[in-house]
Formats: structure tokens, sequence, C-alpha cells
């Protein structure tokens, strides 16, 4: 079995973003990035279920700027077997929407013909939570979304319990199928140095999106970003009884 | 186009001309039930569709009579699909992605929107991408026709979007629009479209939704969250109670998830629910960023911390420095 995963670079989770005073986007230059966290989580499930000897090999795959080779090699130190990059310039990825990046993952699955291919829910930058979802439908397959639990049944399926709205729902899927994870799944491991030297002679293949057949196309312009009407801090009282005293003052209680 | 259709809808109150118009723009909306509730995110949903056309909504599942007909007394609503179908009855996003491509095929929506929960951020992208279309979702207001506005970054950044996607496929996020109201409509109820399930990828097994008899986070007027502080499950019981005397909700925060203190279902943030209630209660949540993005559509918001640095306090309205395990009983007590 081949699992496929999907890994962003984007800005790490911890940073407090710039919105740019020319309000075209965030400043990005000079910020820490790192792979997306719910990437992590889903790349760190593939490594498991080969730990376990389900999956033979896994494929860690990104598209963006020279720099998302950094998080590919992350991805190989973390247990991936091999890694492509589809390379586009600096302009071109900031103009790339969850529809490209499906599309991509569709021709390279067809290429690669992944048994399940991971994703994150959701890229904390732009937080769109839609790349799975397309992908499940471009290849007709079966979305496992939000996945906390993944259990292989039998050669051919896997029961996945999924986080839902109110609790937790639990399902079979066939392969070949699309599973997204939520925080739950696992706790994503640490890569350690020598497995960041040997992650280094890993194999990483260099791609341009016309090597898949595919033209930037931008259905979401982004016309301004700015930033969220700031909340003020309203101050401190002394104790409980005047914390009460305000909340009734305020009519909330 | 759209913006065209879209300025007509708006600035035209003569009946005739407004009829023409809408004949152009219909929005399909997909209803989010459970069997035999209607989940109020529909009434955002559709209160925000109708501003973008006339409404159609989409009840899929089994035995949905009694939803069809709720929904059909919802104003703004002018028809209701009933889609009653064994496939349907788990609302498996795969099944009732087909159901909508077959009626998207059919009518030719314009827009195809749903509320930004699980359900809808689960089957709309699935749809759109049989159309060719790169849906706008989370969207927390409405410019034009084509124009939106959504937050990215954690809600640190709101990004306004213009799309020219061939259909628009779109989910509402709760809080930001009112619901539409649950009378005053008189929409007519009618048959979907027969779709062919023949896709087998998927089964539903069970699903475990607890029920705890207090409000629903995402409707609540009055939150009551935990975090890390609160210290331990057992610790939490004071949370619970303090929400009683409220009826409140209760939320909590990542920290106090993975903790183990209580489940995945009540985390509030980023990643989790998106509440704006009347009252915000913050205790022992030190106010990470992720857990602010969920929050700050909140009214009021009182944060109690025994850390006066903690990040919560920059944003709460009222904040109280002490320890929870002496204030919170104190607070249960005065109330």
């Amino acid at each position: 079995m081949r699992a496929l995963v999907a890994v962003k670079r984007v800005i790490d989770y911890a940073i407090k973003i710039r919105v740019k005073p020319d309000k075209t986007g965030v400043i990005k230059e000079n910020v820490q990035h790192s792979m997306n966290p719910f990437d992590e989580i889903a790349l760190e499930e593939a490594v498991r279920l080969k730990e376990k000897q389900i999956v033979k090999e896994v494929v860690a795959v990104s598209l963006g700027t020279s720099k998302s080779q950094e998080t590919l090699r992350t991805a190989l130190a973390k247990g991936a077997d091999r890694a492509i990059h589809v390379e586009v310039e600096e302009a071109i990825a900031e103009r790339i929407e969850p529809l490209l990046v499906a599309k991509m993952l569709r021709k390279i699955a067809e290429v690669e013909k992944p048994d399940l291919i991971f994703l994150g829910k959701q890229a904390i930058d732009d937080d769109y939570g839609q790349t799975g979802q397309l992908l499940a439908g471009l290849l007709n397959w079966p979305q496992a979304m939000y996945a906390s639990v993944i259990e292989q049944e039998s050669d051919k399926t896997f029961i996945v319990t999924r986080e839902v709205d109110g609790g937790r729902e639990s399902i079979r899927i066939k392969i070949p199928a699309v599973i997204s994870a939520d925080l739950r799944l696992n706790e994503p491991r640490y890569a350690t140095l020598p497995n960041i030297m040997k992650a280094k002679n890993k194999p990483l293949v260099k791609k341009k999106l016309s090597d898949y057949g595919i033209e930037l196309a931008q259905q979401t312009l982004i016309l301004e970003v700015t930033e969220p009407p700031v909340r003020k801090s309203g101050g401190f009282v002394e104790d409980v009884p005047s914390l009460v005293m305000k909340l009734k003052e305020m009519g909330v209680v | 186009m759209n913006g065209v259709r879209f300025f007509l809808a708006h600035l035209t109150r003569r009946q005739d001309i407004l009829q023409i118009t809408l004949r152009f723009t219909n929005t399909l909306v997909l209803a989010e039930h459970t069997g035999d509730k209607l989940n109020p995110i529909t009434l955002n949903a559709v209160n925000a569709a109708s501003r973008l056309g006339e409404i159609s909504v989409l009840v899929a599942g089994t035995n949905i009579t009694n939803i069809a007909e709720q929904v059909a007394k919802v104003e703004q609503v002018k028809r209701v699909f009933i889609a009653d179908h064994e496939k349907l009855k788990h609302r498996l996003p795969e099944y009732i992605a087909k159901t909508v491509e077959t009626l998207q095929k059919q009518y030719k929506f314009d827009y195809v929107v749903a509320g930004a929960s699980t359900f809808g951020r689960d089957v709309l992208p699935r749809v759109a991408a049989q159309f060719d279309s790169a849906p706008v979702t989370d969207i927390v207001a409405i410019h034009s026709g084509d124009t939106f506005t959504r937050p990215t970054y954690a809600g640190n950044a709101l990004c306004k979007v213009k799309t020219s996607a061939p259909m628009k496929f779109l989910t509402f996020r709760g809080t930001a629009f009112k619901p539409a109201k649950e009378s005053g409509g008189n929409g007519k109820i009618e048959k979907a479209p027969d779709t062919d399930f023949p896709f087998d990828g998927v089964e539903f097994l069970s699903q475990e939704l607890p029920k705890s008899g207090r409000p629903d986070l995402q409707n609540a007027k009055v939150i009551v969250s935990g975090g890390r502080g609160v210290g331990s499950a057992d610790h939490f019981k004071i949370i619970y109670e303090l929400a009683d005397k409220l009826k409140a909700a209760v939320g909590a925060s990542r920290a106090a998830v993975d903790a183990g203190y209580v489940s995945n279902e009540l985390q509030v943030g980023q990643t989790g629910k998106v509440v704006a209630p009347e009252l915000y209660i913050a205790v022992g949540i030190s106010g990470a960023i992720q857990h602010i993005a969920g929050i700050k559509d909140s009214k009021i918001i009182v944060a109690i911390n025994k850390d006066p640095d903690a990040p919560i306090f920059e944003i709460a309205d009222i904040g109280l420095k002490a320890d929870l395990h002496k204030a919170v009983p104190e607070l249960i007590k005065a109330l």
C-alpha cells in the first residue's frame, strides 16, 4: 500500500502575523515558517501505518516556492521515503488556491497510484479547509475528513472515526481514499538529528506545474487584506463582588 | 454579470423587475439537520443567502417531511426540495454531494451555499469540484454577488475576495449572520430529481453524540469555558456548575481538551467551534491566538486568570486576576 501526504509550508502557528500596509497580504519575509500543523499530523499517521507495515511507502508532496523543499526535508526526516516538490515562483505561489492544489494532487495520484492520500484538515494560513474534499471529488474517491482514529479493517477497507459537530462518527471506507487529519489523530514526532542527516540523502524530485499539464487558474482574486477590528481590554476588577456588579450593570446576568 | 444581478435585486423594489432579476439568480441552500431537528445554522445560511437571490432549500435524508415542512415556513424560502433515499440516511458527504450535483445539473443555481459547519465544509467543496469551481468558505460578510470577506490566519487577517468561479459554492460562518425567521415563509415543497448512487466507497457505522442538556455551544447566549488552568477533569465540574447557574453552554480551550479534561466537541477556537455569545467567560484560559480566533466576536468577554500577563486580558472587557478555584465558587454563590 502506498500513501501520499500533501504538506504545506506556512507561517509558524506561534507567530503573530502582520498585515502589509498596502493591504495586499501579510508580511512573510523574515518570518518563521514551518510545516502546517495538520499536515504534520497527517504525515505522522502515514508513517505510523508504515511502521505497522500496512503502508509500504510514504511519498510527501508539496507545491510552493523553492523554500517548500525545507518542509519536504522535514517530512523525509520524520519518516517519508521520498518527496515530490512542485516548484512555482513566489508571484505564482501567492495565487494558488485549493482547487489548483487538488488538481495537481489528482495528477500526481494518477502517476503514483497511492491507496491513501493524507492531508491536514485545513492550512492555518488561508484557513480554507477545502483541498481534501475537492481532491476526493475530483478523484471520485471516498473522503474521511477530520479523522481522529484510523484502523485497517481488511486489505481494502479502513475504519475511520471522524470528529463531527456534536461528537464523532465512525465510517468504513474502501481504498483508494482521501483522509484529512484532525488535531486528535496523533501526536507528531520530532525529527531526530540522525534522521535529519539521513533525510538529506532521500530522493526529492523537482517538478513543475507544466509537468502535470496544469496551468495557473485563479478563480478567487484577493482584493484586500486588512486587520480585523481590535478588541480593547476593559481592564481589571478587584474581586468577585465587583465582577458580579459589573455584569449586572451590563445586564448580562 | 453576477454583480449586475445583485445590484438589480437589491436596489429595485418594484415587484416585476425583482421577479425578472430573481429568475436569474437562484440560490440553493443545503439544509443541515439531525434527522428529527433542523440545525439552526441553516437559518443563518438562509438569511445570508437571501441577499443573493431567490432561495431554494435542499433537505436530504430519510423520513424528512417534518423537516421540509419546517423549512418551507422559514422566511424567504421559495422552494424546498426533498431528497429521501436510504443512502442519504446518515448524510454522508459522498451521497449528499451526489444529490446536490444532480440538482445543480438540472436547475443550474447561481449559488449553492451552506453553513460553515462540519456538514457544509464536508459536502460543498466535493460538489464544487464537479463544476470546476473554487468554493469560497467561511464567509463573514457579503459585499456583492461575487465579493465576500472571510477570515484567514486564525482571524488575524480579513481577506476580501472576488470570485470568478463559474458557479458559486459558498459557506457562511453562522455567527456572522442573523438567523432567518422561522415563520412567514410559504415555500413550495417538491421532490428532488432522482439520483443514482452507484458509489459504494463509504459506509456509515455508528455515531456518538453526547447529549448534555445544556444549550448548544454555537447557539448559546452565555458560554463558560475552561482552560488548562482548571487543572483536571475533576476540577472541571466547577465550570459546569457555573454554566448551570448561568444556563450557559460549556466550552474549552485546546489545552484543556488535549489534557483530557473534556472531550473534543467542546473545543472553541480556530480549529474548534467559532462562537459569538452575549457573554463569554474564560476561566483559566491564557488566550492563545487560536483560541481568541474563536471568541473575539463575543459581545462581552470576561477572563478569570491568576496570571495578569495572560494575553486573554488584552481582549477581555472585564478581567479578574484571581485563583479560579477560589473565584469561581465565590462567583457561583454570588449569582
